[in-house]
C-alpha cells in the first residue's frame, strides 16, 4: 500500500482525561482506504479510549476527527454507525440470546405490512454470511456457535452496515489459527474493496502478517506510526514497552548481591487453558521480575501463585515444604501478598475509607472476631500513609478520591500491613503519575534489601532490568526463559520476548 | 422448523408439565376433558392471563414489576367510581383507565431509566403508590350495577360441547395474541429481546434503551389495567384490595412458562401455559375437595424451584467458556 | 458519637418532624405514664407495634449492604409463627416452641443463604421461591386456619413486661445492639460492606466471601422468626395468610430509609432500626388524627421516590454543588 493511497479518517490531538489520569493525549491518528492499520500498545496506553472517541461511546475532549475531509463529532456508537465508523469488539457486543439473523439486522430489520419479515431476514442474513464464508443456519440463537464464528457474525454486521472504517479490537485473541486464517483473508478482502480496518492485537506475528502501517500509544500518547515493512520487531517491542532502540538505559543496574534463601519454588505449576506449565524460584532479599507482552500469560503466572485461579499441574513449595492453594486465603496465610493489574476492579474496595482498605487484608487473616481496635486501626493506617506518602488529609475519606498513584500505594500498604514474606505485584506502575512511579520503585528496592521476596510483573523492561535480580520472560501463555545476573539487560528481555529460543529456557537461576 | 435447544427447553419443559397434570386429572376427573371446565379455566384465570402478558414483556426485558395487582385493583375501584358515581358509559371508563394505565406505566420505565433505580424498588413504589390510591377512593367493595355490564357478560362463544367462552376469556387470548405479535414479530418486540439480553451491548448496536423500557412497562402497565376491567366484569364490583400478591403469580406464571427472569430468553406462548398449569392445580384441589389450597402455594414453589434450577444448569452448560485475558 | 449524629441528622429531623405531627394530633403524646410497673405512652406505643419491622430491619440491613435482598422474611414470619404455635399446641413447653420457632428461621435463611452462594442464584429470585412457598408451608402447619393457643409463656412473648417496658420494646432493642456489636465490634460489618461493594477485591485481600453471604441470610432469617414470634404471640395465634404480609417491604424501605444503598456497600444498624421507627411513627400518627389508614401507603410511596431521586446517579453532581453551596455559605 503506497503513501499515496487516500486519507480516508483523520484525528488530530484526541484528548480524554478521567479523574486524575490522562488517558489519551493529544493523539493523532490517520488511516488510508484500502489499509489494514495496527493499533498497538500496552494495557493502558490509550487503545482502548481511542476506539472509544472513534466510535462515540465517549465524548471527544479535545481534538478533531475528519472522515473524508468532513469533520465528524458521533455522540453514540449509533451515530458513529451512521458515518460508517464500526468497531467489533474481543468482548463480542453482540446479544446471545438473539438469533444469528437477530443479531445481523437489530434495528433494521426487514419489515412487510409493518411486521418482522423473518423469513425473509434468514435468507438476506444467510446470503451475507455466505459472503464471508459461513454457512451456518441464521436463525440458531447465537450462543449456539464458537467465539469465532460470533466475531465473523459482528464483522458481518458491521460490514453490512455500510462501513467505511472498520476497528477491530482483539478480534483474534480466542481465536485457533484456522480461525485467525478466515479472518485475515477477510480482512485483507474488506481492505481491497477500499475500506480501512484498524487492527488491535496483541500478537506481534499477527501484526507483521496482515498490517501495513503501526501506530504505537504508550501512556496515552503518541509513540510513532511507521510502516510495517519498515520497522523491525525489535525496535517495534521497544517502541511499545518505552525503550528507545538506541540510547543506553538511563537508569543504572543495581549492584549484584548475595542471593537469600529460597522461599518459594514452582515446578512445572499451570493450567489448561490459562498458562503451560512454568518454573520459578523466588528469593528472599530478591526481586524476580516477570516480563512479556499483553496477553503473554504474564498475569495468569501471578493468579495461579497466589490461588486466585486453582492449578490443574504441578507444585508450590515454600520453606522446603509442598503446599496447596485453594484460594488466596490459603496464599495470605502463607506470607504472600498480591496487588493485582486492575486496581478499580481487583483491588480498592471504593466505598471504604483509606485505613479500612489498608487494614482489609491484615484484618481479613486476623478473621472476624478479632477485630482490630479502631485507635490501632488509625495507627496503622497513620504509619502506611507517613511511610508511603499517600497523599490524603485524612485516613477516613474514601479511597476512590485519591488518584491512581496514591491508590496503589495504599494497596501496596494494605500487603504491607500484613508483614508479607512474598510480595506479588502485576503492574505496580501502571497509569500513575512520575512523581509516585518512582516512589513506588524506590520502596520496591526498600522492601528487597530488607528480606522480602518479590515477584513483579511490568511492562517496563527497563525498570525490570534495573531493579530485578533475575527476570522470567513469557509468551504465548508459555515461559520463554529467564535470565539472570549480567544477563538483565533492557534488550535481552525485550530479544526474549520478540524470539524464540534467544535464551534457553532454563527453570531455575544458575 | 423449531428445533430443540437450550432456548426452547424450558417452553418444552412446562408444556410437558401441563399436559401430563392435564392427563393426570382428566384421569382421576373425566370430567375435567369437558369443555365446560376448559372454559372456566380460561375465564376465571383472565385477569391472571392478561398480567402475565405485561408480565412476559417486563421480565423478557431484564426487569420486574411489582405494581401490577395495585394497578388492578386501583382500576376496579376506579371503574366503579367512575360508572356508579359519575354516571359515566363503561366504554368511556374503559378508555379513561387504559389510557391512564399506560402513562402511569411510562412514567415507571422513565423513572427507572433516568433515575438508574432498580425496577424492584421503584415498581414498589408505584404499588404503594396505586394501592394508596386505591384506598383512598373507596375502603369497600363497590357493586357495578350498570346495564352494559349485564350485556357484556351475555356475549359469549358457545364451544362444542357446552362450554361458553366469555367475553373476558375472549379478551385474555386476545391480549395474548396481540401481545405475541407485538413481541415476536415487531421491531420493537426485538428491542425488548435486545435490552434483556445485555441493555450495555443493546446500546452498542444502537438500540434506543430510554424509549424500549418505556415501552415495556407502559405495556405493563396497561395490561395491568385491562386486567382491572377484566376483574371488574367478572366480579362486577369495584375493591381497593383486589389482587393483593397477584404480581407474584404473574411472575411465577412467566418463569414456569419458561422465561428467564434474568431476562432475554423466553417468550409469550410459555406464559399462558404458566397461567393455565396454576389454574390447572387450584381446579384439581377444587374437584378433590379433600385438599387445602395451600397445595397450590407449595406447589408454585415447588415449580418455580425447578423451573429456576432448570434455567441455571441450561444456562450453566450453554454459556461459552471465557479466557482472561 | 458526634459522627453518628452526623450521619444520623437528616433521619433524626424527620423522625422529630413525624413525633410532632403525633403530638399536633395527640396532645398528650409524648407523655409516659407507670401503670401498674409498666410504662405506657405515644413513644412506647410506636416501638412496640414496629417490633417486628424493627427486626426485620435489623436483619435485611446486612443482607443490602451484600448487594442482595431478602423478599422471603414475611414468609418466614408466617411459617414461625406456625411453628411455634403448633408446638404448645402438641403439648411442648413454651421455650421448647420458642427454639423451635428460631431454629425454623435459621433453616430457612440457611436456605435462601445457600442457594445465593452456592448455587449462585439472584437473591431476589432465590428467596422469591420462599416468599411464594413459605406461605403455603405455613398453612400446610396450621392447616389453613388461625391456630390459636392458650399457653401464656408463649403470649407472654408479646404481652410481658419486664423492667417496665413490653417484651417485644425489649426484644427489638437487644436484638440491635446484639447485631450492632456484632458487625462494628468484630470485623464482620468491615467484611459485609467489603463484600457489597466489591467482591473481587474483597475475595483478593482475603475476606471469606462465601461465609460472610450464608451468614447475613441466615440472621436475617433468625431475626424474621423473632418477629414472627411476636406477631403470633400478639393474637395468640398464628395466621398463616396475614403474619408478616407484606412486611419485607416496610422492612427494605426502612434500611433504604437508613441510608443503605441498594447497591451494595455501607450500612448501619442503628440507621436501619431509626428508619422503622420513622415509619411506625408515620402509621401512628395517620391512625390517631382519624385519617384514613391508606393514607400511610401514599406517604410511604412518597418517602421511597424521595429517597430514590436523592440517590440517583444523575442526581449527584447537582447534590453535590447543593451541599457545598450550603456549607461555603455556612462558613462564611
Amino acid at each position: 500500500m503506497g503513501d499515496l493511497a487516500a486519507t480516508l479518517l483523520s484525528a488530530h490531538g484526541l484528548t480524554r482525561t478521567y479523574p486524575g489520569v490522562r488517558a489519551l493525549d493529544g493523539v493523532d491518528l490517520t488511516l488510508r482506504a484500502g489499509e489494514i492499520h495496527a493499533l498497538l500498545g500496552e494495557n493502558g496506553a490509550g487503545k482502548s479510549t481511542l476506539i472509544n472517541l472513534l466510535t462515540g461511546a465517549q465524548p471527544v475532549e479535545a481534538g478533531s476527527i475528519h472522515l473524508d475531509g468532513r469533520e465528524v463529532r458521533p455522540k453514540s456508537p449509533a451515530e458513529a454507525a451512521a458515518n460508517g465508523i464500526v468497531a467489533v469488539y474481543q468482548e463480542i457486543t453482540l446479544l446471545p440470546n438473539l438469533s444469528v439473523a437477530e443479531n445481523i439486522y437489530l434495528g433494521r430489520e426487514p419489515t412487510r405490512f409493518g411486521l418482522v419479515d423473518r423469513a425473509r431476514m434468514r435468507r438476506e442474513a444467510a446470503l451475507l454470511l455466505a459472503r464471508f464464508g459461513l454457512s451456518i443456519d441464521p436463525a440458531q440463537p447465537l450462543s449456539a456457535f464458537s467465539t469465532a464464528v460470533q466475531q465473523l457474525i459482528a464483522i458481518a454486521r458491521a460490514v453490512d452496515m455500510s462501513a467505511r472504517v472498520l476497528i477491530l479490537d482483539e478480534p483474534t485473541a480466542s481465536l485457533d489459527s484456522a480461525e485467525v486464517a478466515v479472518l485475515f483473508r477477510l480482512m485483507r478482502e474488506l481492505a481491497a474493496s477500499g475500506m480501512a480496518v484498524l487492527f488491535v492485537t496483541h500478537f506481534l506475528d499477527q501484526v507483521y502478517e496482515v498490517t501495513d502501517r503501526i501506530t504505537v500509544l504508550r501512556g496515552g500518547k503518541l509513540v510513532g506510526e511507521r510502516r510495517t515493512a519498515a520497522l523491525p520487531r525489535l525496535d517495534l517491542v521497544a517502541m511499545m514497552l518505552g525503550k528507545l532502540p538506541s540510547g543506553d538505559s538511563h537508569l543504572q543496574r543495581h549492584a549484584a548481591r548475595e542471593p537469600g534463601a529460597p522461599f518459594v519454588t514452582v515446578n512445572g505449576l499451570g493450567k489448561q487453558h490459562l498458562v503451560a506449565p512454568f518454573n520459578a524460584e523466588i528469593r528472599q532479599g530478591e526481586v524476580l521480575g516477570v516480563a512479556g507482552l499483553l496477553g503473554s500469560g504474564r498475569t495468569e503466572t501471578a493468579l495461579l501463585l497466589f490461588g486466585a485461579e486453582r492449578a490443574d499441574a504441578g507444585e508450590i513449595i515454600v520453606d522446603g515444604r509442598p503446599v496447596t492453594l485453594k484460594g488466596p486465603r490459603d496464599a495470605i496465610r502463607l506470607g504472600f501478598g498480591f496487588c493485582p493489574e486492575d486496581r478499580k476492579l481487583d483491588g480498592i474496595v471504593p466505598d471504604l475509607s483509606i485505613a479500612e482498605n489498608i487494614v482489609l487484608a491484615l484484618q481479613a487473616r486476623l478473621g472476624w472476631m478479632k477485630r482490630l481496635p479502631p485507635a490501632r486501626q488509625r495507627e496503622l493506617a497513620d504509619t502506611y500513609i507517613k511511610l508511603l506518602n499517600i497523599r490524603t488529609p485524612d485516613a477516613e475519606k474514601p479511597i476512590q478520591l485519591l488518584s491512581g498513584g496514591n491508590q496503589q500505594k495504599a494497596l501496596l500498604a494494605r500487603w504491607l500491613a500484613t508483614q508479607p514474606r512474598l510480595l506479588i505485584l502485576d503492574e505496580p506502575t501502571r497509569g500513575i503519575d512520575v512523581g509516585a512511579h518512582a516512589e513506588i520503585i524506590l520502596l520496591l528496592e526498600k522492601l528487597r534489601d530488607e528480606g522480602m521476596a518479590l515477584y513483579v510483573i511490568s511492562s517496563e523492561v527497563e525498570e525490570v532490568a534495573a531493579y530485578a535480580d533475575r527476570v522470567m520472560v513469557m509468551r504465548e501463555r508459555r515461559q520463554a526463559g529467564m535470565l539472570a545476573g549480567d544477563d538483565v539487560t533492557p534488550s535481552a528481555i525485550i530479544d526474549a520476548i520478540v524470539m524464540p529460543g534467544a535464551v534457553p529456557p532454563s527453570g531455575r537461576a544458575a | 422448523m423449531m428445533r430443540v435447544n437450550a432456548r426452547t427447553l424450558p417452553f418444552l419443559a412446562t408444556l410437558g408439565v401441563f399436559i401430563l397434570l392435564y392427563a393426570l386429572c382428566a384421569l382421576q376427573y373425566p370430567a375435567m376433558l369437558s369443555s365446560r371446565v376448559i372454559a372456566n379455566l380460561l375465564t376465571d384465570n383472565a385477569f391472571l392471563g392478561v398480567l402475565a402478558v405485561g408480565m412476559t414483556f417486563v421480565i423478557l426485558s431484564g426487569g420486574i414489576d411489582l405494581s401490577v395487582g395495585a394497578v388492578m385493583g386501583f382500576t376496579t375501584v376506579a371503574l366503579a367510581v367512575m360508572i356508579e358515581g359519575a354516571g359515566l358509559h363503561p366504554l368511556v371508563s374503559f378508555t379513561i383507565m387504559l389510557v391512564g394505565g399506560a402513562l402511569f406505566g411510562c412514567g415507571i420505565g422513565a423513572a427507572i431509566h433516568w433515575l438508574k433505580a432498580p425496577p424492584f424498588i421503584v415498581t414498589l413504589t408505584a404499588m404503594f403508590l396505586a394501592r394508596g390510591a386505591a384506598l383512598l377512593l373507596s375502603t369497600d367493595s363497590i357493586p357495578v350495577r350498570h346495564e352494559f355490564y349485564q350485556t357484556l357478560s351475555g356475549l359469549s362463544l358457545t364451544l362444542p360441547g357446552g362450554g361458553r367462552l366469555g367475553l373476558i376469556a375472549l379478551l385474555m387470548l386476545l391480549a395474548f395474541v396481540a401481545g405475541g405479535v407485538l413481541l415476536h414479530f415487531t421491531r420493537a418486540g426485538l428491542k425488548v429481546y435486545a435490552l434483556g439480553g445485555n441493555a450495555r451491548f443493546a446500546g452498542l448496536m444502537g438500540i434506543d434503551t430510554a424509549r424500549t423500557t418505556i415501552l415495556v412497562y407502559g405495556v405493563s402497565s396497561t395490561m395491568a389495567a385491562l386486567a382491572g376491567i377484566i376483574f371488574s366484569l367478572y366480579t362486577r364490583s369495584g375493591y381497593a384490595l383486589t389482587g393483593v400478591g397477584v404480581e407474584l403469580d404473574a411472575i411465577a406464571a412467566v418463569v414456569i412458562g419458561g422465561t428467564l427472569l434474568s431476562g432475554g430468553v423466553g417468550g409469550m406462548a410459555g406464559s399462558l401455559i404458566g397461567v393455565l398449569i396454576q389454574g390447572l392445580i387450584l381446579t384439581w384441589i377444587t374437584f378433590d375437595g379433600s385438599l387445602s389450597s395451600w397445595w397450590t402455594k407449595i406447589a408454585i414453589g415447588m415449580l418455580l424451584f425447578i423451573f429456576i434450577g432448570l434455567q441455571r444448569l441450561i444456562l450453566q452448560f450453554s454459556a461459552p467458556t471465557r479466557r482472561t485475558g | 458519637m458526634s459522627g453518628w449524629f452526623m450521619a444520623a441528622r437528616s433521619r433524626l429531623i424527620l423522625l422529630a418532624l413525624v413525633l410532632l405531627a403525633n403530638v399536633a394530633v395527640a396532645p398528650g403524646f409524648l407523655e409516659l405514664r407507670l401503670v401498674e410497673g409498666r410504662l405506657f405512652g405515644g413513644i412506647i406505643d410506636i416501638l412496640n407495634r414496629g417490633a417486628p419491622v424493627i427486626l426485620l430491619a435489623i436483619g435485611m440491613a446486612p443482607v443490602i449492604a451484600t448487594r442482595g435482598i431478602d423478599l422471603s422474611v414475611g414468609a418466614i414470619m408466617a411459617i414461625a409463627g406456625a411453628v411455634a404455635a403448633a408446638s404448645v399446641n402438641a403439648g411442648h413447653a413454651w421455650p421448647v416452641a420458642v427454639l423451635a420457632a428460631l431454629g425454623t428461621g435459621l433453616v430457612c435463611g440457611l436456605w435462601n443463604g445457600v442457594l445465593v452462594t452456592i448455587f449462585r442464584l439472584q437473591p431476589i429470585v432465590a428467596t422469591l421461591i420462599l416468599m411464594v412457598a413459605g406461605r403455603g408451608i405455613a398453612q400446610m402447619i396450621t392447616e389453613g386456619r388461625v391456630l390459636t393457643f392458650t399457653d401464656d409463656g408463649l403470649a407472654g412473648v408479646s404481652s410481658a413486661t419486664l423492667l417496665g417496658l413490653p417484651l417485644p420494646v425489649l426484644i427489638a432493642l437487644a436484638a440491635a445492639m446484639i447485631t450492632g456489636l456484632l458487625v462494628r465490634a468484630t470485623a464482620l460489618g468491615l467484611f459485609i460492606e467489603a463484600v457489597g461493594t466489591s467482591p473481587r477485591a474483597a475475595r483478593l485481600a482475603g475476606v471469606p466471601a462465601p461465609g460472610i453471604l450464608i451468614g447475613v441470610y441466615v440472621w436475617s432469617g433468625l431475626m424474621a422468626a423473632l418477629a414472627g414470634l411476636i406477631a403470633a404471640a400478639d393474637i395468640r395465634g398464628a395466621d398463616a395468610n396475614n403474619a408478616g404480609l407484606w412486611l419485607e417491604l416496610d422492612a427494605i424501605l426502612a434500611v433504604v430509609i437508613g441510608g443503605t444503598s441498594l447497591y451494595g456497600g455501607r450500612f448501619s444498624i442503628s440507621l436501619s432500626v431509626l428508619g422503622a421507627v420513622i415509619l411506625q411513627g408515620m402509621r401512628t400518627c395517620i391512625l390517631r388524627a382519624g385519617l384514613p389508614p391508606e393514607l400511610n401507603l401514599l406517604l410511604m410511596a412518597l418517602v421511597i421516590a424521595l429517597v430514590l431521586v436523592v440517590q440517583s446517579p444523575a442526581c449527584q453532581p447537582a447534590i453535590a454543588r447543593l451541599t457545598t453551596r450550603l456549607r461555603r455559605r455556612g462558613a462564611a
